[in-house]
């Protein structure tokens, strides 16, 4: 790759930083460049947050619909699985498994709900009230 | 918050990959002046694998890079080097442990999580664990980081920075620490340049599972044209994406580090004085760019989803032909020897 053919298609890095690449300079000697993205990589990026997306919104609908607790709903949104929220949460598997039913969840404390919150990064009403907070995004 | 200013005066320089970064930013602390190709070449960086049965949400790993540490570990180790590295069970004690070092004015260098870093742009930001920045200091209860992906220092709270170090999912970072402790002035670099090649070749050659290396990308290539009828398009597509984003996202320099390691060719000719690797470099850049015009394809196949069986054919041939003209750069590199 050439320095003048090194890509600076604007892209996901919202200009927060620029991608350092390295291209050949008329001598034919390597250099580091800066690039501001590509577009085969900006499309990938955009093609893997799409999927995400998508599996966020199908969740939500779920959960306005009662059949999933709002912890899938974060869960999907923070792009974790099972294993992962439970992980965080410091749960075993089963008890979180237990938590996406929407009638467990309507029994669990405040305890628990806010280990939850923590873990999402969301306020503890917020968990609570989902179906309001829910509609609203 | 306890008593708080530390500032290690820290050459932080951005670089394409974030451990080649570290690295070279921490030798350059201590005085070793070696570029982000020299590093990267030494310690061994360039590597393929394919695992279709190791999946992150359900889509198979390619990966162009070794283990993470492993680039630390070999370059430090063929420059003798001395160096410490942890791992922690309980948090408080690992970020005492990171405060003790900045104390004594040690740049440290930490695995990290990026889901969790705050200074991220938001689209970066998955469950990825292997991401390596250098501690620098501490200011008002915030740590001071060098990361090698930001063009200026950055700053995490005592709380952010914990999180990112003790990040779950896939090979969690466990709060993994690692900082020089001496150096040797009477290195050999011309022997650690050898070495480094020597053991690049081994990778891409040797490896006696198909999965990994010049193998690894014939394999993948064989898997490729099958991808549309066994898979179906929507989900072939997600295949060809995350190819496209393993070889490109940030971190690579271009070309899953094609275009890094014909860098260092470049430079290891001039440091050994043999102008045949020269050659290499240029025999590196093309399978370089051929790699770019795969992505180039990938991406249209990708994007508008045609699925067609021809273009899938088409971007697997391109991966046949690196294989090829990769195999033959090793071979070739295989031979090299100190004059």
């Amino acid at each position: 790759m050439k320095k003048k053919e090194v890509p600076q298609d604007e892209g996901l890095m919202e200009g927060r930083f620029e991608d350092v690449c390295y291209a050949l300079d008329d001598n034919g000697n390597y250099v580091a460049v800066l690039s501001k993205g590509w577009s085969p990589k900006n499309e990938a990026m955009l093609q893997a947050w799409d999927v995400i997306h998508e599996k966020v919104e199908n969740v939500r609908q779920e959960v306005l619909s009662g059949k999933i607790s709002p912890i899938g709903y974060y869960m999907e949104k923070n792009l974790m699985d099972l294993k992962l929220l439970a992980d965080y949460v410091g749960l075993p598997k089963r008890k979180v498994r237990k938590h996406l039913q929407p009638e467990k969840f309507a029994q669990l404390g405040d305890d628990i709900l806010q280990r939850y919150a923590d873990t999402f990064e969301i306020h503890l009403e917020d968990l609570k009230n989902f179906r309001e907070t829910l509609t609203k995004s | 918050m306890t008593k708080d200013f530390y500032h290690i005066d820290f050459p932080h320089n951005q670089a394409a990959h974030c451990e080649n970064g570290v690295t070279s930013n921490l030798l350059k602390h201590y005085g070793i002046n070696l570029s982000e190709p020299m590093v990267f070449g030494i310690g061994s960086g360039l590597f393929f694998s394919y695992m279709p049965f190791l999946k992150v949400n359900d889509i198979p790993v390619v990966s162009f890079r070794p283990w993470p540490g492993k680039i630390f570990n070999r370059i430090t180790r063929r420059l003798d080097i001395k160096i410490q590295r942890s791992k922690f069970k309980d948090q408080k004690e690992s970020m005492e442990a990171l405060d003790r070092n900045l104390q004594q004015g040690i740049p440290t260098g930490c695995l990290v999580g990026v889901y969790h870093l705050t200074y991220f742009p938001p689209a970066y930001r998955f469950h990825f664990n292997a991401h390596n920045l250098v501690v620098v200091g501490r200011e008002n209860g915030e740590y001071l980081i060098s990361d090698p992906i930001m063009p200026t220092i950055e700053r995490l709270t005592y709380h952010d920075l914990q999180r990112v170090r003790f990040a779950r999912g896939t090979v969690p970072p466990k709060g993994r620490m690692y900082y020089i402790t001496g150096t040797s002035p009477g290195y050999d670099l011309k022997n650690a340049i050898i070495k480094g090649i020597h053991h690049t070749c081994k990778d891409m050659l040797t490896i006696p599972v198909p999965l990994f290396g010049v193998k690894g990308i014939r394999y993948l290539s064989k898997q490729m044209r099958k991808w549309p009828n066994k898979l179906g398009e929507k989900r072939a597509a997600l295949y060809m994406g995350q190819v496209v984003r393993m070889l490109e996202e940030i971190g690579t320099g271009g070309a899953g580090f094609r275009f890094i390691y014909a860098a260092f060719l470049q430079e290891a000719a001039h440091e050994l004085g043999q102008p045949w690797l020269n050659d290499m470099s240029r025999e590196m850049t093309a399978v370089g760019d051929k790699w770019r015009e795969f992505a180039v394809i990938a991406g249209r196949i990708f994007k508008n989803r045609a699925g067609q069986e021809e273009t899938y054919k088409v971007a697997a041939d391109i991966l046949s032909d690196i294989a090829q003209r990769e195999e033959q750069i090793y071979r070739r590199l295989r031979q090299i020897k100190l004059t």
